[in-house]
């Protein structure tokens, strides 16, 4: 694969370095089926501690303790997941004020049209709706985003989401 | 059943040092017994998941106990934190659920099945490996001591009496606490962590 292929595609390594260069502790996460590899290497971080949840909600609260222990989560889910947990991020991390970076597979999301999947559709007025900041990530070159979106996060104290937009190189390859 | 002021009367000698976080109305009688406000800790809430706030201070800080009193009302918004909780088994972890079978604070009215769940039954399932239920004080007060000796994450659930709030929103009584922001600011400066 040619340097230009290779950045075209979205690789988890590229997650992996953005969150160990930006200092994570903690991965608040239910997997699904396009991050299961992601989330296998993530296991084998011994730098980082994965923390398995029942329902996406729950990644929300966890992730504001860990801040007030003094650790820097980050939450890992899907669009659908984070439709589920809008009354989560509103009262423990929005009405919080703590700089939370969550990732969001964006399930659904296409640059080519319309996109039969509703949750494509309401994933980005969702983050509206909540005034919340989005950097989308498609591809390798794209790794840097999530480094502005810990910044950002950094400097409201305000939760920033990385959505995942990789439409055919999932995590499985 | 048990007065919700008589658990923290009875908790309170076995406090220690451990950070102390509440959920639900039977949660405002521990300002009147804690004798160490600085570890009291507010999280807010969010549909239940102040448990799931209080299981990532645990985590985080391994070396500390985490005393949540939790209400039943909250619990079963959010039940499958139980399953989060065991997996991750804190040692340091100590969920206190006070479980009135109603919704005190919008009037009284039951949680589903009020009568008939059982909550300790509940955690034991998810992986907790103590769990407890108490309906009288006496065993409660001759046990807690025991109860908060051990390792984590221990469950206990204590049937109290409802204390059901009817006046209008606009005229309750509400004695002054802490925010959360405070409340935070205040156990990292007692902890020594610096916010990041």
């Amino acid at each position: 694969m040619s340097e230009h292929q290779q950045a075209a595609v979205l690789r988890p390594e590229t997650l992996v370095d953005e969150f160990k260069k930006n200092g994570v502790t903690h991965v608040l996460t239910i997997p699904d089926s396009e991050t299961n590899y992601l989330y296998e290497l993530l296991k084998r971080q011994d730098w980082l501690d994965i923390v398995p949840t029942a329902r996406e909600g729950e990644t929300f609260g966890i992730a504001l303790g860990l801040f007030i222990a003094g650790k820097l989560p980050v939450v890992l889910i899907q669009n659908t997941g984070m439709l589920e947990s809008g009354d989560a991020l509103r009262g423990m991390a929005l009405d919080s004020g703590f700089p939370l970076v969550f990732v969001v597979g964006y399930r659904g999301w296409t640059r080519h049209g319309v996109t039969p999947d509703s949750v494509a559709r309401y994933t980005e007025p969702f983050l509206n709706a909540f005034r919340i900041n989005y950097y989308l990530v498609e591809q390798n070159s794209d790794g840097p985003r999530i480094s502005a979106a810990f910044e950002e996060a950094r400097a409201t104290k305000r939760p920033v989401c990385v959505l995942i937009g990789d439409e055919y190189h999932g995590f499985n390859r | 059943m048990i007065n919700a002021a008589d658990v923290f009367k009875v908790f309170a000698p076995h406090r220690g040092n451990a950070i102390v976080t509440r959920a639900g109305t039977a949660g405002r009688h521990w300002p009147d017994f804690s004798t160490n406000d600085r570890r009291d800790l507010t999280l807010g809430g969010a549909l239940g998941h102040t448990v799931s706030a209080a299981f990532g201070v645990a985590l985080g800080l391994p070396q500390e106990r985490v005393v949540l009193f939790d209400s039943e009302g909250a619990l079963l918004m959010n039940l499958g934190i139980l399953a989060t909780i065991a997996d991750k088994c804190p040692r340091n972890f100590y969920h206190i659920l006070l479980d009135n079978r109603c919704y005190a604070t919008t009037g009284g009215q039951p949680v589903p099945n009020a009568k008939n769940i059982d909550f300790a039954g509940l955690a034991k399932a998810a992986g907790y490996p103590a769990t407890y239920s108490f309906d009288d004080l006496a065993p409660l007060a001759s046990q807690m001591g025991t109860i908060l000796a051990q390792p984590g994450p221990v469950f206990v659930a204590i049937r109290v009496v409802p204390e059901v709030e009817n006046a209008p929103i606009g005229q309750r009584q509400r004695r002054p606490v802490r925010s959360r922001a405070e409340s935070i600011r205040i156990l990292q400066q007692e902890l020594g962590i610096t916010a990041n």
